[in-house]
């Protein structure tokens, strides 16, 4: 009987993860608003969240139908960081659109702070658990 | 940490920015600033803006292969500044002190009215980095709290 700190803390760590992640990129786009030719970027969460917990097990592998083929695996660096369609590009190139980028930076910012408040509360059941109260 | 790059990221922003002010300010200053022959006159300058690419790190995080960094740049840079090919402006005025031979003199091809653009577009995007700051600093404290 140990206690499981994976199991314990469930999603929550690799959902603030992936979060800090995102807030990065979205705080590149806004710092590129005004970079020609700069292509707004963003991560598509839930295959990033899916695959850091490893529910899926989609890999970019390349298929092997011969035993003299290559294994190349892996050879896609990022696959889940997708360019955003923009609504209105601009004359010249950009595709950031800030007030949808800062809107999108703000809703991730309160979704770590949600994710960060059921991980405090895990944290804080964990402790009562061991002092048994 | 991704978060910890949010700060550089914006900061670079917020430099970049300050140097376009820093061009725009230059620019509205020597508007006036008449010369008496082409090559010695003030040229319209601009900044030149590149985003600043990093290598995607694919560091596995926590020993999961899943989890990898995904860092999609380190913010802004400014590569340089140019001065503008635009035509410059010739004046007649023969009263002038600074006249030619043939009475013209140069004035800077500067355009008042895309500079005072340029001023709000950069002290809004300016505002906008400081903002990111902000939250990205609220996120931060609010991850050294974890436990209490």
């Amino acid at each position: 009987m140990t206690i499981s700190f994976a199991n314990a803390l469930g999603i929550h760590e690799s959902a603030m993860h992936v979060r800090g992640q995102r807030a990065s990129i979205l705080a590149d786009n806004l710092a590129n608003v005004d970079t020609p030719n700069y292509k707004a970027k963003d991560l598509d969460f839930k295959q990033v969240l899916s695959r850091a917990t490893g529910s899926t097990k989609e890999t970019f592998a390349v298929q092997v139908t011969n035993d003299r083929h290559l294994n190349a695996q892996g050879f896609d660096a990022n696959p889940d960081m997708l360019y955003r369609v923009p609504h209105q590009p601009s004359i010249d190139g950009n595709t950031v659109e800030d007030q949808i980028e800062h809107a999108e930076y703000m809703k991730n910012a309160l979704q770590f702070q949600a994710s960060f408040t059921f991980l405090n509360s895990k944290f804080k059941g964990l402790t009562s658990a061991l002092r048994g109260e | 940490m991704a978060l910890g790059n949010i700060f550089d990221i914006a900061g670079s922003g917020m430099n970049a920015q300050s140097l376009r002010l820093n061009t725009t300010a230059s620019n509205l200053a020597n508007a006036q600033a008449a010369s008496s022959s082409a090559d010695q006159v003030y040229r319209n300058r601009q900044p030149v803006f590149a985003a600043i690419q990093e290598k995607a790190m694919g560091g596995a995080l926590f020993g999961n292969p899943g989890m990898s960094d995904h860092t999609a740049g380190s913010g802004v840079e400014v590569l340089g500044i140019v001065e503008s090919d635009a035509p410059l402006e010739r004046r007649y005025e023969p009263s002038h002190p600074m006249a030619d031979d043939e009475g013209y003199v140069f004035y800077p091809n500067v355009n008042v009215v895309e500079e005072m653009t340029n001023m709000i577009s950069a002290s809004r995007s300016f505002q906008m980095n400081v903002e990111v700051m902000n939250s990205a600093k609220q996120m931060v404290q609010r991850v050294l709290t974890l436990g209490q």
